[in-house]
């Protein structure tokens, strides 16, 4: 787990096929406080919607997913 | 003489040995392989301990007698590996050194990490704890047996849902299935993890009455209340729970150093060297590759690793690579079940229950020992 200039954790599962990058951001969720901010980065298909779908259930703000070339970011905030 | 250390004498490190025995002569190396408790256990068996009357006993062999006469066994506990010198420390104090270290040495099951899982959860990824599942699956009443995992990853994927059949055919058989209600938690947005078999799965749970709840990760389990809460905010009660253990990377992975997050082994998914050390590779449930921790995963990979190692060793560029494969068969009671087969690039098709599926796990139960560690399949 890595931290961002901006104090963002980072989870880079890029080449982790679904449900892996979803793995990836339950563990980050779990060991994070809330309030902080994480990005998971994956270039799966299959995580365009199970993350979204997995971050309205479990109660948190998916603040914005950004397309980068061949993968895309989902920013995350913890809320409870 | 060079030498090559193979920690582990599970699926992976073993045929690895036996391969490398085999096409290695006598004058080009040293083989040795460490083993913790030099016995070697059947694991997928486990299930028919805990559902089935299976002694556990049946599961286990002699890892000597497993392995061709060459290999040097070292009953031993490796307690860490120094990259840098190119030696492994053992925990009784002795040190071997190495020109080729291959890692084997499977997932850690931690209890411990979840609260409340000693005193609550029953599980069947041990002998010990597959025997004590079968002993309270007999004295129980009815109720409500929930089926999860603690935390992902976990090995065999397959195995919670495997379990869930396997407790409906268990209480069908015993004539009580209508007084047991299954419950399945899955981690996931589906109850299977592979999209493409997860109809199968969903439509056996559905005809077979089996309820389940998605994306349920568990944060706490109360054993004085019987409940588990999940992280997304559910509480689910239980009479009877049978869960996935926690499960870390190997100890003296993380002990030396060398795990991530997770204890997990970072190795490239397609060469099996470890990311950080070229003369190191890694295998089977203890890396981070991304393909299911398995058995099944491990005897495809110990085939690279091993021709990686001799090509090293000869001086030759190697050119073996790892596709992802895996195959496994799963059971799901009333004598059938279903096999998947997948890699990197291509996910399994879509199974059916069949009959031969079945019959294959039950096949592949008894050549196992004849088969897979000697690396003749």
């Amino acid at each position: 787990m890595a931290v961002s200039a901006e104090q963002r954790i980072i989870l880079d599962a890029r080449g982790s096929f679904c449900p892996g990058p979803l793995m990836e951001l339950i563990r980050g969720i779990k060991q994070s406080k809330v309030g902080e901010v994480l990005e998971v980065w994956s270039s799966d298909q299959g995580s365009r919607k199970d993350i979204p779908f997995w971050i309205q259930k479990a109660g948190h703000q998916l603040v914005e997913v950004v397309e980068e070339p061949g993968y895309s970011r989902f920013i995350v905030k913890k809320l409870r | 003489m060079k030498k090559v250390v193979i920690l582990g004498g599970g699926v992976g490190g073993t045929i690895v040995a036996n391969l490398l025995a085999k096409k290695l002569r006598r004058d080009e190396a040293e083989i040795i392989l460490v083993d913790k408790t030099g016995k070697h256990v059947y694991q997928p068996g486990f299930v028919y301990v805990a559902f089935e009357k299976l002694r556990s006993a049946k599961l286990v062999r002699e890892e000597r007698k497993l392995l061709r006469k060459r290999v040097k066994l070292v009953v031993g506990e490796a307690a860490r590996i120094d990259p840098e010198g190119r030696k492994v420390h053992l925990a009784d104090g002795s040190v071997l050194d190495y020109d080729r270290l291959v890692v084997a040495l499977g997932a850690r099951l931690t209890p411990d990490e979840l609260p409340g899982y000693v005193e609550a959860a029953h599980h069947f990824y041990s002998a010990e704890a597959a025997e004590k599942l079968r002993t309270a699956l007999e004295t129980f009443p009815g109720g409500k047996v929930v089926v999860g995992v603690a935390s992902v990853p976990y090995k065999c994927p397959p195995a919670p849902a495997e379990a869930a059949c396997q407790l409906d055919y268990y209480f069908t058989r015993k004539g009580m299935r209508n007084k047991v209600d299954i419950h399945f938690l899955s981690p996931l947005s589906r109850v299977f993890p592979l999209e493409n078999v997860n109809g199968a799965v969903e439509g056996t749970f559905k005809a077979h009455g089996i309820r389940s709840t998605i994306f349920f990760n568990v944060e706490s389990i109360d054993a004085v209340a019987k409940t588990v809460t999940s992280i997304e905010g559910e509480t689910v009660p239980y009479d009877l729970l049978i869960m996935v253990p926690p499960h870390r990377g190997a100890k003296a992975v993380e002990d030396s150093g060398l795990g991530d997050r997770g204890g997990w082994l970072p190795t490239d998914k397609h060469s099996l060297r470890t990311k950080a050390h070229e003369d190191i590779f890694a295998l089977g449930d203890c890396t981070d590759v991304p393909v299911s921790k398995s058995g099944a995963a491990a005897h495809f990979q110990a085939k690279v690793v091993a021709e990686s190692v001799v090509a090293d060793l000869r001086g030759q560029p190697s050119t073996a690579t790892y596709d992802g494969h895996v195959m496994c068969y799963c059971d799901a009671g009333y004598h059938k079940g279903i096999s998947m087969s997948f890699d990197y690039e291509h996910p399994p098709v879509p199974p059916k229950l069949n009959l031969k599926d079945w019959l294959g796990k039950r096949f592949l139960n008894r050549a196992y020992w004849v088969l897979v560690p000697a690396g003749r399949v």
